[in-house]
């Protein structure tokens, strides 16, 4: 059991360390409505961890997403600004990610193509795409999108629950439904899948497909919080994103990851920056230390698994 | 008298609280075969390893050349002559072998110029002492599995080996392959080279070997003369109790026709127009040599590489197999060759390997339950007789003959009609092999029909009811099971059956 989920229970300490040192030495991280409107800022990259962790167990990655997720934005936000509702804008921004994720997967699966230099040129693809579009304007959306006409609290409330269902969904799906388990077993051994009767291109595909798709759902989470859409809101999100299922124990090699890891994995990484202004440190060392917090994951991985797979080792046997 | 090569006495290793080797002792005479034999967990690999310096062994004493030797590292060992030669090649694929072996040969710096020239004669040089015909241009991954063995040989004689350890070498070679490795090996003799020989296949010790030791739960049981012993003494000695009967009795009369083959061929399978019957209850074996075609018929018939002349019937139904999910979902199931690689997911606990294949691709919202999957897997570690400590157990943790019978599992849990088997006892001890031909056997009283490859004959005379003989990517032959090796023989290589 501890063996098994070693991973998580570290992260679940670390983060627990971290709040308890919040609570005696900086109370005022949990008022209430500050605490409230962090959360919901951070809601659409834990929608994007979600679809990241499939892809990366799945062995592939998807380095475009910060792109998509731009686009996702400005397609939402150009209808909304002619007066689409809502429910139309969500359905054509998951509409626009879906597209980009089929096209990322179509050339992954199909054309076997690596999926970082894949990713790495739609990613380009599209910003470029959108830059062109928008020549860097900045949109102005209509009030009815900001906290989706629901007022702030009860906006932020009910983003904040709707992100917290979706990754208790996906983290159950994960386990129980037979297409999580072909992610599993696509990620470890993509032949051995085939000769069991999964079509491990269809699943590659899929798994960007749904990638492309939270990334609209994110787009839309993430313009209700703000009265303009940038172009540029995306940028630097996939980082955010892979350093959360790398922290969380997603292994980089596939086929190894739980949504757990990556949900205390995204929490302890988004609580530095706040942590660090409540202890009234300057806030330039979040990187350093966010850095920091992967390196010592990844080196805890290497530590664990030195026996296993070093290939040092296993070469002179 | 000259000393011996190698001698070890009283080795005492122990992981955890395993005791692998229980006081082992073992010796090396220059120019002799010295066959290693045991079950898998006997201790084979663990005495192996100890040899190479891999293990520090926890007590007893280790010489070589009649000095005593102390802190054996894995580097000291090359450097007294000793070189092990494993079943999967260690070279490295995209460089030339002239480059594989002049980077085992040579250790130098990183700021030493290559001598493209030098390299290139030696690695000549090397090859031809033992007769390979390769190329020294040749890139490694360009070469087959046996040549691959001659490279790592022409490094281990180029490296002054006077002990050479060869661990299951002929397990991927077929027969013709095979003679070619045992002249090699007797060459090696004649040059005073000690060899050390662990093979599961009893003809082989008996072919080139000149003494013998059987290890049995980390015991030596004794070291004799091959000569002095005869097959059935050999198999008392391994397993330690009297197999009477290795291969189950044919007892079924054979049913229906099942599978139907007319002129079946693909291009991209490198199979053409075979034609073959397999009824219900049946067992044929189809028997070739490497590259004769037999794994690529299997490939067709799973849907891996489709055919595309040809017809088949699959119970009096013509059927079209496109992908591996045709065949699935026509009721085929395919155990494949190498299942460390492929037959089953080292990283998967047992009951995800299990269900694996009936999970289908079609309905991929389909709801695991928990218990159900637990429930079925549990069955099947009876049924089998898999040895592992729960459902739970990874893959990885199995024996490879629990291994084997995980991956049949997987198949009979889709309930087929047709079971293909590639290979099902390669690399498994005579224990589990026993095993996993009784449950073949049984599964035919159920009245599954069973296509089975082997490499290895007496398996496949022993086990098939009819065997079709494949050569060049199609069926030369079909003969009843009762026929003889030499009769197979004859047929897989080309000349007349008389």
């Amino acid at each position: 059991m501890i063996q098994k989920h070693f991973r998580e229970l570290s992260i679940a300490v670390a983060l627990a360390l971290l709040l308890v040192a919040l609570a005696v030495f900086a109370p005022n991280f949990f008022a209430l409505q500050p605490l409230l409107s962090r959360l919901t800022a951070q809601t659409p990259a834990l929608v994007a961890a979600i679809g990241m962790t499939l892809i990366i167990v799945s062995r592939q990655i998807d380095i475009s997403i910060g792109s998509q997720f731009g686009m996702c934005a400005v397609v939402a936000g150009v209808l909304a600004a002619k007066g689409v509702p809502l429910p139309g804008v969500l359905l054509a921004s998951i509409g626009a990610g879906a597209v980009m994720g089929a096209i990322n997967g179509a050339l992954v699966a199909w054309l076997r193509l690596p999926s970082i230099v894949v990713t790495l040129a739609t990613m380009v693809t599209w910003a470029e795409a959108l830059r062109l579009w928008q020549q860097g304007r900045l949109l102005d959306l209509p009030e009815q999108v900001k906290w989706l006409a629901l007022g702030q609290t009860v906006g932020q409330t009910t983003l904040v629950v709707f992100a917290a269902a979706l990754v208790i969904f996906a983290a159950w799906a994960m386990r129980n439904l037979a297409a999580g388990r072909h992610v599993f077993a696509v990620g470890n051994d993509a032949e051995a899948a085939r000769l069991a009767g999964i079509d491990p291109q269809r699943v590659t595909f899929g798994v960007f497909v749904l990638m492309g798709a939270l990334i609209g759902i994110a787009a839309v989470m993430s313009i209700a919080q703000s009265p303009q859409v940038q172009p540029t809101c995306g940028d630097g999100l996939e980082l955010k994103v892979i350093a959360a299922c790398v922290v969380g124990g997603v292994a980089v090699s596939g086929g190894r990851g739980s949504l757990l890891g990556v949900f205390l994995g995204f929490l302890l990484l988004a609580n530095v920056n706040p942590a660090l202004t409540h202890f009234h440190t300057q806030a330039y060392w979040e990187k350093a230390i966010q850095g920091l917090v992967i390196l010592l994951a990844v080196a805890a991985d290497g530590v664990r698994s030195k026996k296993a797979i070093n290939p040092v080792v296993s070469a002179v046997q | 008298m000259t000393p011996d090569l190698l001698s070890l006495t009283g080795i005492i290793k122990s992981f955890g609280s395993v005791r692998a080797l229980k006081g082992v002792s073992f010796d090396l005479r220059a120019g002799e075969v010295h066959a290693l034999l045991g079950e898998n967990g006997a201790g084979k690999s663990t005495l192996i390893k100890v040899i190479t310096g891999a293990h520090q062994p926890d007590g007893g004493t280790l010489a070589v050349g009649g000095v005593a030797v102390a802190a054996l590292t894995p580097a000291r060992a090359r450097d007294l002559g000793i070189a092990c030669i494993y079943q999967q090649p260690a070279l490295f694929p995209y460089l030339s072998v002239a480059e594989n072996i002049g980077l085992r040969l040579k250790k130098s710096g990183p700021f030493s110029r290559t001598r493209w020239k030098e390299q290139r004669a030696c690695a000549k040089e090397l090859l031809e002492r033992i007769g390979a015909e390769i190329s020294p241009d040749a890139e490694v991954s360009e070469l087959s599995m046996p040549e691959q063995q001659l490279v790592e040989i022409a490094c281990a004689l180029g490296t002054g080996a006077r002990i050479v350890i060869m661990d299951e070498p002929t397990a991927s070679l077929t027969q013709k392959e095979q003679h070619l490795l045992f002249a090699v090996v007797r060459d090696l003799r004649a040059r005073g080279i000690g060899v050390i020989y662990i093979s599961h296949r009893l003809e082989e010790i008996f072919a080139l070997a000149d003494r013998v030791t059987i290890l049995r739960d980390g015991e030596s049981i004794g070291t004799n003369p091959v000569a002095d012993l005869n097959e059935a003494q050999l198999i008392r000695m391994m397993v330690g109790r009297e197999v009477s009967q290795i291969y189950p009795p044919s007892r079924s009369a054979p049913g229906d026709i099942v599978l139907s083959l007319k002129k079946l061929g693909s291009r991209a399978g490198g199979v053409r127009s075979v034609t073959l019957d397999v009824r219900a209850g049946e067992i044929v074996g189809l028997a070739g040599l490497v590259g004769a075609g037999r794994t690529e018929l299997a490939r067709v018939l799973f849907g891996i590489t489709p055919a595309d002349s040809g017809a088949i019937t699959l119970n009096g139904q013509p059927i079209a197999i496109r992908s591996p999910r045709d065949a699935v979902s026509h009721g085929i199931a395919y155990v494949p060759e190498d299942r460390r690689r492929h037959g089953i997911i080292l990283e998967m606990p047992i009951a995800h390997n299990i269900t694996l294949a009936i999970l289908r691709a079609f309905f991929p919202l389909t709801l695991l339950r928990d218990g159900a999957e637990t429930k079925l897997a549990q069955q099947f570690l009876f049924d089998l007789g898999i040895k592992a400590y729960g459902p739970d157990a990874p893959g990885a943790s199995l024996s490879g003959g629990n291994q084997q019978k995980v991956s049949v599992a997987r198949w009979l849990a889709t309930n087929p009609k047709l079971l293909i088997l590639d290979e099902p006892t390669q690399g498994v001890d005579i224990g589990a092999k026993a095993e996993i031909h009784k449950i073949i056997r049984d599964l035919t009283r159920d009245g599954l029909a069973v296509l089975m490859i082997s490499s290895d004959l007496p398996e496949i005379l022993g086990m098939s009811d009819r065997i079709g003989v494949m050569r060049g990517g199609t069926l030369t032959a079909v003969l009843d099971g009762k026929t003889d090796a030499h009769t197979v023989m004859s047929a897989a290589l080309g000349k007349e059956v008389a």
